[in-house]
């Protein structure tokens, strides 16, 4: 059984937004809409200042309180721990948008409540999500944390590395190398 | 210093630069599942305690309200929904983690069961009414033997119902001001009080009402309690629970919540009523009315103040 999951190096990520784009494009995400963006935070005081850059999504967690909170199991957990949503059961209460802490999902204009999927799609067929397949870094590393031998295992076994508000129990699967 | 932005621009609607995926419908929604809570509990209780002349509005007459008011908020949830022609998808599947779901199921019981309750009473308000089919008229007859079972089941599903207008919000703890257990029982004593307060407004019995006001005396009490509690608890809380406190305490929400909920909604009420019970001739219907306000403004701050406490990008609160 495999789990997805993603790691983006914010040591070499430069903010060029073209995860964004290729997910619009791939995703065909409605005008307006994103699936995934880009965060800067700016510590410390003038002149010393840090800058870390991260390229933010879905955190697919195995926690979701998307799926918990969800009155039909729309939300559910799909092949390799993905958290999808499957569109004619989704009623578009928008309980799970409300849980989400990381804002992930919105309304598609189609009445369904709509994310990041990984791109399950291209995953199936061997292939990389399309934000991980056009980074020009190569900053983001998809892969299966239970196979010992992948990249994203063995990254993830020699670098530092922290979640998004991992406070909220939600246990994400999107690994920010520091 | 810690500065955050989002470089790529995200401003999904409905989502940024603030959460509003619940407008006007669901506090609608949940004001009326408490007034009807409210209703259907003390109608139970005093035909269960045999005092359905005694107290016959609230026992007999309030209820037949009830499948109205169900009606309208069932219909500001259906106008919540995005994906409408899907919402029978809520029938197909009970989810016991999810608040909505059983929440869905407990009206599909509150509804129906509202319904014959009102219908074993419905010849002794309106003499003169006549169900026209006769399946209808045996069918009523019948139930009427089981009004004692009726009553303990609406004793029990309208205090979950109660219950559960605040545990569907408090269940979220993304939203740190929902986050908080003290919204079940909050919601639950609200919507109890907003129910005897309706109950005051449409009585016409002066014993009757003093009782109602009597109980509610208790009820609002119970509630300026709870709401001191909520906020000393977010107090003692995380940064984010801290700040969700602070929207109240100096922040955008201060003057709308303090004034029309907590001085208007329940202190002006409750000196009101606290008068009328040492004898003083105060008319019900001011503080019955102040209450069902104060109860409806206290669902929209609530509905509202948690879809703008979050945990991630404060930046987009300084911007406010």
């Amino acid at each position: 059984m495999a789990r997805y999951a993603m790691a983006i190096d914010t040591k070499r990520c430069v903010g060029c937004a073209d995860c964004v784009v290729a997910c619009q494009t791939e995703n065909n995400v409605p005008i307006g809409y994103c699936r995934d963006w880009i965060v800067q935070d700016t510590y410390g005081e003038y002149p010393n200042l840090h800058l870390e850059i991260r390229s933010e999504r879905c955190n697919h967690c195995a926690d979701s309180p998307c799926v918990r909170c969800c009155p039909t199991s729309a939300s559910h957990y799909a092949e390799g721990g993905v958290v999808l949503v499957t569109h004619d059961e989704c009623i578009g209460c928008k309980a799970c948008v409300a849980s989400c802490p990381y804002d992930a999902r919105y309304v598609h204009p189609e009445g369904y409540i709509d994310k990041c999927t990984f791109c399950i799609h291209r995953v199936k067929e061997g292939e990389d999500p399309a934000c991980v397949a056009v980074c020009p870094t190569h900053c983001m590393i998809f892969g299966d944390l239970d196979d010992k031998n992948s990249e994203i295992s063995k990254v993830l076994n020699s670098r530092k590395y922290k979640t998004l508000i991992p406070e909220a129990g939600t246990n994400p699967h999107v690994f920010y190398l520091l | 210093m810690k500065e955050t932005i989002i470089t790529s621009g995200r401003m999904n609607p409905g989502i940024d630069p603030v959460l509003h995926a619940w407008g006007w419908e669901i506090p609608i929604y949940l004001f009326l599942g408490g007034v009807v809570a409210g209703i259907l509990f003390f109608s139970a209780f005093y035909f269960i305690r045999g005092k359905s002349e005694q107290y016959r509005t609230t026992v007999k007459i309030a209820p037949i309200f009830v499948p109205i008011m169900l009606a309208v908020g069932l219909l500001a949830l259906f106008l919540d929904l995005t994906h409408k022609l899907y919402f029978w998808r809520l029938y197909t599947i009970i989810r016991w983690e999810s608040p909505m779901s059983w929440g869905a199921w407990i009206l599909m019981i509150v509804f129906p069961l509202s319904l014959i309750w009102v219908a074993t009473f419905i010849k002794d308000i309106f003499p003169k009414w006549d169900w026209k089919l006769p399946l209808v008229e045996k069918v009523v007859d019948r139930f009427k033997g089981y009004q004692r079972w009726i009553a303990w089941g609406l004793l029990i599903t309208s205090l979950i119902l109660g219950m559960y207008t605040g545990i569907l919000l408090s269940a979220f703890n993304a939203r740190p001001f929902w986050n908080t257990a003290i919204l079940g029982p909050l919601f639950l004593v609200s919507g109890l009080s907003t129910g005897t307060a309706f109950v005051m407004l449409i009585s016409k019995s002066h014993e009757e009402k003093a009782k109602m006001g009597q109980i509610d005396l208790i009820l609002i009490a119970t509630e300026i309690f709870l709401i001191i509690h909520m906020f000393m608890g977010f107090l003692a809380s995380t940064e984010v629970q801290i700040h969700a406190a602070h929207m109240f305490l100096g922040g955008s929400y201060t003057a709308v919540f303090w004034t029309f909920v907590f001085v208007l909604g329940l202190i002006v009420p409750f000196i009101s009523e606290a008068l009328e019970l040492g004898g003083y001739n105060v008319p019900v219907a001011v503080p019955a009315a102040l209450v069902l306000i104060g109860g409806l403004i206290l669902r929209f701050i609530v509905v509202d103040a948690g879809q703008a406490s979050r945990w991630l990008y404060k930046f987009v609160e300084q911007l406010q």
